[in-house]
């Protein structure tokens, strides 16, 4: 299957609609990079099963 | 009886904290995975090799992202409030923690169809943002999202919260038909359905593969996240249980 662009700058563009594609894809990604690295806080401060046998990690 | 309470013993397993939590721990990275992969393959047909739409020019390429977003949507609540059924009739300590699971990547997909949706509308439509039946309702879905996060943090009380949050769920759920079905029942400036069973597809082939590719990546991402998320909370509300002391590293 071919690449449907010819050139970087004309996929930038999008046609015009650069502004609009580039805005939704952009914040979906920011969307989940936030979701993935919240949980992985969370998921941390819970510290590992050794550190909470000993008392550890809690709060 | 017997062999009923055996395999009903069997359906409950994993529905245990005990069992459910190194089951998690094994599975979700590979629903991360091939989430990713989805995703890449998804988003290389959608924005590189799908041609541009006849009507919309290449602004029509925001559907990649809003319709698997919307279907995550509605879909992640359709599960919470199945959930919520579990937790009135079993009372099972985990459909509990797998609807706050889920309520958090539900809310998240929501914003991302809100967003991506105004994004579309606007070039589209030349608004941002319209009050039509699948706007509101979709909106409302938010709400139901962010209703539900603010009562089981503002509940200190477990059981109490669950139960509540549970009624959330089972109550909020009348709104999801309401959205499906909003193009088809009010006269709205959204566009119907784009994918539909009984009929033939009415986009390009590139652009079908690439909104269901990304679809199911959504799917993967969601279960992946969900795996983590509970099985945090279940270390949160049994750090002081024996099987979670004597647990190794799952």
């Amino acid at each position: 299957m071919p690449v449907f662009w010819n050139s970087v700058s004309e996929f930038v563009a999008m046609g015009g609609y650069g502004d609009y594609v580039w805005g939704a894809y952009g914040v979906t990604l920011m969307a989940i990079v936030i979701e993935v690295l919240a949980l992985r806080l969370r998921s941390r401060r819970l510290g590992t099963p050794a550190q909470r046998a000993l008392g550890a990690g809690q709060s | 009886m017997a062999t009923l309470t055996a395999s009903r013993s069997r359906f409950f397993r994993y529905a245990s904290p005990a069992t459910f939590y190194p089951l998690a721990g094994r599975l979700w990275p590979w629903f991360a995975a091939v989430a990713a992969v989805l995703a890449l393959a998804g988003l290389a047909i959608g924005l590189l090799i799908a041609p541009t739409d006849a009507t919309q020019g290449d602004s029509y390429r925001i559907i990649f992202i809003h319709v698997p977003a919307a279907w995550m949507s509605m879909f992640i609540y359709l599960v919470m409030a199945f959930y919520a059924v579990l937790t009135f009739v079993f009372q099972t300590r985990l459909s509990a923690m797998m609807m706050r699971a889920l309520a958090p990547t539900g809310a998240m997909f929501t914003f991302i169809a809100l967003w991506t949706g105004a994004l579309w509308g606007k070039p589209t439509w030349g608004a941002w943002w319209v009050w039509d039946a699948r706007l509101t309702s979709e909106l409302i879905l938010l709400f139901l999202y962010l209703g539900f996060m603010a009562l089981q943090s503002a509940i200190d009380d477990t059981r109490r919260a669950d139960r509540a949050g549970a009624l959330v769920a089972l109550v909020g759920v009348v709104n999801v038909p309401i959205i499906y079905f909003s193009v088809k029942w009010w006269n709205t400036l959204h566009q119907g359905a784009s994918v539909s069973l009984t009929r033939a597809p009415s986009m390009a082939r590139e652009m079908l593969i690439g909104m269901l590719l990304m679809a199911l990546a959504c799917w993967m991402y969601s279960i992946a996240v969900a795996l983590v998320r509970v099985r945090a909370l279940i270390v949160e509300r049994e750090r002081d249980a024996a099987w979670l002391r004597e647990a190794g590293e799952a």
